[in-house]
């Protein structure tokens, strides 16, 4: 379980620094690196059972439905990682705290930093390989949120912004390898994947795979082509450079590459693909770095450099090549750090990194020159360091392989010429920063840092020094368990010393310094040579491509979007209609195999006045009153239909909804326009037309398929139940309150929010409101005529009584919560109609928010209270009770929540309908909110 | 009678179409309207047309399909909800835009009505 631990307490150690954000920087270094320390304790503890070559592991479930588990899996490999990730780490924390200024947000920064630590350690610890990915990507956000740390600066936010995007697509890719890995293998347990080597190599899309996941590795790892953004992640401040883009999550592709080594490597293709990429990346990035002015450049060119030689190595089909390429991640990330944290304490304390004004700075910081020398010295590969010892196993291994068939000796050769500017460049950044004259025009006179600012560098040079002499004492165990764990298997014979005789890897060390060295001396032919390119900036070629892309994205949004609704409703027609045209087609007989009912007059004479008046809607549409008119008598008409086709529920609810919707679009009315200007050409006519013709005519043919064919339903069921399990003889009503209570709450819910909507759109509308009518008259003086208002008010107890009725019979008779919802809602509103909202607002103070509130919330602890008495959710109860006097009647629970329906559906009818009438009013919610 | 039902459903369907492709706010609301007479009495029907059969314990021999009933009548309410919403906006947007098109046209303006 302690491994748990070692990525669950980085990852609570990211909460730390902000909650320690107030407290002085000295302490929130110190707590944020408390987390982290403890996990390497943890880690360091479990070294014993790693180098005895067991694997740890542990899980916790999550979904094991869909195989997905929370599982860690420790072997040599992820031990030497994180290790690095945590060791370094803290170092980093250290050095942090010297670095950042005090107008950084120190807190935040440490938070980033800590939360990327866990993204590592989550991956070098996945024990699933979709987990794996996630952590992965969890790197890519947290190192944008890094390097984009000194967001005022423009090269920040683009840096931070290339990177993301660069990295990001090579993990979408990686996704797409590993999910087809995952189908191959068919588990996504890491173990299980690497014990199918076999499998995987041998399956078809294993080319397809292989592709995937090692564009995701390059790219994370900037190996060419993607290494252009690398250079431009060193806007970061510093202490990021040095842990990302040295040590650790440039190594996560190396990571990635050295993890599924076992199953993927082994073919032509992958020793083809891999070392060749690593090849090139290996000579770009040191011939490029050469010429760079700026101190972190160099650096940037050369990690890419030195990780294009870790690539090489992982792809080159010889015995030892993977224990060089993994001693050579120890070594890159022991002496590339610590000359990053040289560069940063240079640019610290003298203000620049530019190399033309960086001169002779040993007099000033001897100390810090002496460390960065070694390091250097240890990245050109300098003996009795450590960077020398794995760049001999490289040689001795580009002697061994055979990956080019005859032209395999290029390799070797290549590799020399890549040396030979490894060192030029080292010789540089020793030479031209430390000595060479004297500094030019610096912005500040450099002196040593402080104290503890040069502690990090100095243990990481110390490491440099004792792992290039002791190398078997201090690195042998883990050298070949985490090699092993790479190869999957025993791995040869090795020896790790510093003196193998003369022999022709030395030479070729020989020949890379000298050669170095004169290159470095004669360097102003090299310049001059290289001034005649003009410099390509990954940057222009880039942000150039990002805004050709949005360019054409903007493009077919504006072709495709012209803020025509009919253009959308138009296309959204067509597309259904050649979808359903296929099973259409496929439908043999439109008539099934379903006796008819017979047509009888009453029916025929109703679908006739359908006809007409829905017809009359739309060839009247330009007269607006009379097309709604015409629209009134089809819904009543609909509703007649329910109510002759045993729908009695309901016909009640559409006529209830009919007045509601009638009196709405009058009122908006009032508001809009009379009538429809004619706007259509004939050729749109005829266009919408045929579509309405053709839309209308294959609902009305999967209609009449569907309802001349035979139905299975479940609806026996309810039937069945709705008196014994419902204690209701409506079973729709008894459906509504009862069986499918869950769903009819989420419908008042919609009902609600819709409701407030309308609310908020009324609350801000300020609209123009016709003093006379569209003819030019003016409104009639009597506003609210005697006879109606007297006629209503005496109707308003009625119809209440009418709609308390329908409430309580609604269990079992048709009726219910919906409905009395509705003729309350309609009563009501009849008086604001006869009497006027002064009237209305004089008797009833309540606020239609509040209804609609306590409705759902009615309902809400009606399904709750169920809970108390141990049932599911919107359990119903009901019992029968014979008080004196009265009949024996029914109480039931779903009474209540049917309580609930009618308070929401009057609450809303009346927030929409009230809210809208009162805009003629001066009780406009308008006006008042502006008050 | 089905034959008829379908022709209806079919027919509103049409209508509701061709409103709902016009150029201004006010004929969309009532295109949407009837679009949604004909959605529900589609639905409706989904549980097959019966006479003289409401679902209602006891009161007759064989009982309509009360399923899609249900469904339906909790539609007829959320259509109402949903008509209001889309015709609260329309006057929103004639109220802040000053004009009532959904064609993509911008109404002229009054210099170049002269």
């Amino acid at each position: 379980m302690a491994l748990i631990w070692i990525l669950l307490l980085p990852l609570l150690g990211t909460l730390v620094p902000l909650l320690a954000a107030n407290l002085g920087r000295s302490v929130i270094a110190f707590l944020t690196a408390i987390a982290p320390f403890i996990a390497l304790v943890l880690l360091l503890l479990a070294a014993p059972t790693v180098f005895d070559g067991q694997i740890l592991s542990a899980s916790l479930s999550w979904i094991p439905s869909a195989g997905l588990n929370l599982a860690l899996r420790l072997d040599g490999l992820a031990f030497l990682f994180a290790l690095l990730i945590l060791g370094i780490g803290l170092l980093i924390i250290l050095y942090a705290r010297y670095y950042l200024s005090s107008k950084d947000n120190m807190g935040l920064f440490y938070a980033y930093l800590i939360l990327f630590m866990t993204a590592m350690l989550g991956i070098v610890l996945s024990g699933n390989i979709l987990q794996l990915w996630f952590f992965w990507e969890l790197t890519s956000i947290s190192s944008f949120l890094l390097i984009s740390f000194w967001s005022h600066k423009s090269e920040a936010r683009k840096g931070a912004r290339m990177a993301l995007t660069i990295t990001g697509a090579g993990g979408l890719a990686l996704l797409a390898g590993l999910l087809l890995i995952g189908r191959i293998v068919g588990s996504y347990d890491l173990g299980e994947v690497l014990a199918s080597g076999d499998l995987l190599r041998e399956h078809a899309a294993y080319p397809a795979a292989l592709i995937l996941v090692l564009l995701g590795a390059f790219s994370k790892s900037a190996q060419f082509p993607f290494h252009f953004w690398l250079p431009h992640a060193m806007a970061a401040p510093t202490p990021v450079s040095a842990y990302l883009h040295s040590a650790t999550m440039v190594k996560a592709g190396i990571f990635l590459m050295a993890r599924f080594y076992p199953v993927l490597a082994g073919t032509e293709l992958w020793f083809l693909i891999v070392s060749m990429t690593g090849l090139m990346t290996l000579l770009l990035g040191a011939y490029v770095a050469l010429f760079k002015h700026d101190l972190k450049g160099l650096l940037a060119y050369s990690t890419i450099s030195h990780l294009g030689l870790i690539t090489l190595l992982l792809g080159m089909n010889t015995q030892l090549s993977t224990v060089a390429a993994v001693f050579h991640i120890i070594n890159h990330a022991t002496f590339k750090a610590s000359l990053f944290m040289a560069a940063g304490i240079i640019d610290h304390e003298s203000g620049t990194r530019d190399m033309r004004q960086l001169n002779g700075l040993w007099k000033y910081m001897p100390y810090t020159a002496t460390l960065a020398m070694v390091a250097a010295a240890s990245m050109a590969g300098v003996p009795l360091l450590n960077g020398f010892l794995s760049k001999e196993m490289f040689f001795a291994e580009t002697l061994d392989q055979v990956t080019l068939g005859s032209l395999s000796w290029m390799v070797p050769v290549l590799a020399t010429i890549g040396a030979v500017f490894s060192v030029a460049y080292s010789a540089r950044f020793i030479h031209d920063v430390f000595f060479n004259g004297e500094p030019i025009d610096l912005p500040k006179t450099p002196h040593e840092p402080p104290r503890y600012m040069r502690v990090p560098v100095e243990i990481l040079v110390a490491l440099c020094l004792l792992l290039g002499v002791f190398p078997a004492y201090l690195v042998g165990p883990l050298l070949s368990q985490a090699s092993s764990s790479v190869i999957g298997g025993q791995l040869p014979e090795y020896s790790l010393s510093i003196w193998h005789g003369f022999n022709l890897p030395l030479l070729m060390s020989l020949l890379a310094m000298l050669g170095g060295l004169a290159i470095y001396r004669n360097r102003r032919h090299l310049f001059r040579f290289q001034a005649l390119f003009p410099e390509p900036d990954a940057k222009l070629v880039f942000e150039g491509i990002i805004q050709r892309l949005t360019g054409i994205c903007t493009l077919v949004v504006n072709k495709l979007e012209n803020h025509s609704l009919q253009r959308y409703i138009f296309l959204m027609l067509l597309a259904a209609l050649v979808l359903m045209a296929g099973p259409m087609i496929d439908l043999n007989a439109t008539k099934g195999h379903y006796s008819e009912l017979p047509i009888d007059p009453i029916t025929l004479v109703g679908a006739l006045l359908l006809t007409v008046s829905a017809l009359a809607t739309v060839l009247l549409n330009r007269k607006r009153l009379i097309s709604l008119i015409m629209l009134s008598v089809v819904g009543l008409l609909v509703s007649l239909a329910f109510a002759r086709f045993s729908a009695p529920d309901l016909a009640l609810t559409q006529l209830s909804v009919e007045v509601v919707t009638m009196i709405l679009l009058l009122l908006a009315l009032f508001f809009l326009p009379q009538s429809t200007p004619k706007e259509s050409n004939p050729r749109r006519l005829v266009r919408d037309l045929s579509i309405a013709g053709l839309i209308g005519g294959v609902i009305g043919t999967i209609n009449y398929a569907m309802i001349t064919r035979p139905l299975d339903s479940i609806s026996s069921f309810f039937l069945e139940n709705s008196y014994s399990g419902g204690g209701g003889t409506n079973v729709v009503n008894v459906i509504l309150v009862d069986f499918r209570g869950m769903d009819t709450l989420g419908e008042i819910t919609v009902l609600g929010i819709a409701a407030l909507g309308i609310y908020k759109l009324i609350v801000r509308m300020r609209l123009y409101m016709p003093s006379t009518n569209s003819q030019g008259l003016p409104w009639s003086p009597d506003k609210h005529p005697m006879m109606l208002g007297i006629v209503s008010q005496s109707l308003l107890p009625l119809a209440l009584l009418v709609s308390v009725y329908i409430f309580l019979r609604g269990h079992n008779l048709p009726g219910g919560g919906f409905i009395a919802g509705l003729v309350t809602s309609v009563a009501i509103i009849q008086q604001y109609i006869a009497q006027g909202v002064d009237f209305v607002k004089e008797r009833m103070r309540m606020d239609y928010q509040w209804v609609v509130g306590s409705g759902l919330f009615i309902a809400l602890l009606t399904g709750l209270g169920s809970w108390i008495f141990g049932r599911p959710f919107l359990t119903s109860w009901f019992d029968y009770f014979k008080p004196p006097f009265i009949d024996k009647f029914e109480l039931a629970s779903a009474m209540l929540f049917d309580l609930g329906v009618y308070l929401t559906v009057v609450g809303a009818t009346l927030m929409i309908l009230a809210n809208l009438g009162k805009l003629t009013t001066s009780h406009s919610p308008a006006i008042k909110e502006k008050g | 009678m089905e034959a008829l039902y379908a022709f209806c459903v079919g027919l509103l369907t049409a209508c509701g179409v061709f409103l709902t492709l016009r150029g201004r706010s006010f004929p969309v609301v009532v295109g949407i309207t009837l679009l949604s007479y004909a959605v529900n009495l589609f639905l409706f029907s989904s549980g097959r047309l019966k006479m003289d059969g409401a679902a209602v314990l006891g009161a007759s021999e064989s009982y309509a399909d009360p399923l899609p009933q249900a469904l339906v009548l909790t539609a007829i309410v959320i259509g109402f909800a949903m008509t209001a919403f889309v015709l609260i906006l329309a006057m929103r947007s004639r109220a802040d835009l000053g004009n009532d098109h959904v064609d993509g046209r911008l109404p002229p303006s009054p210099k170049d009505q002269k």
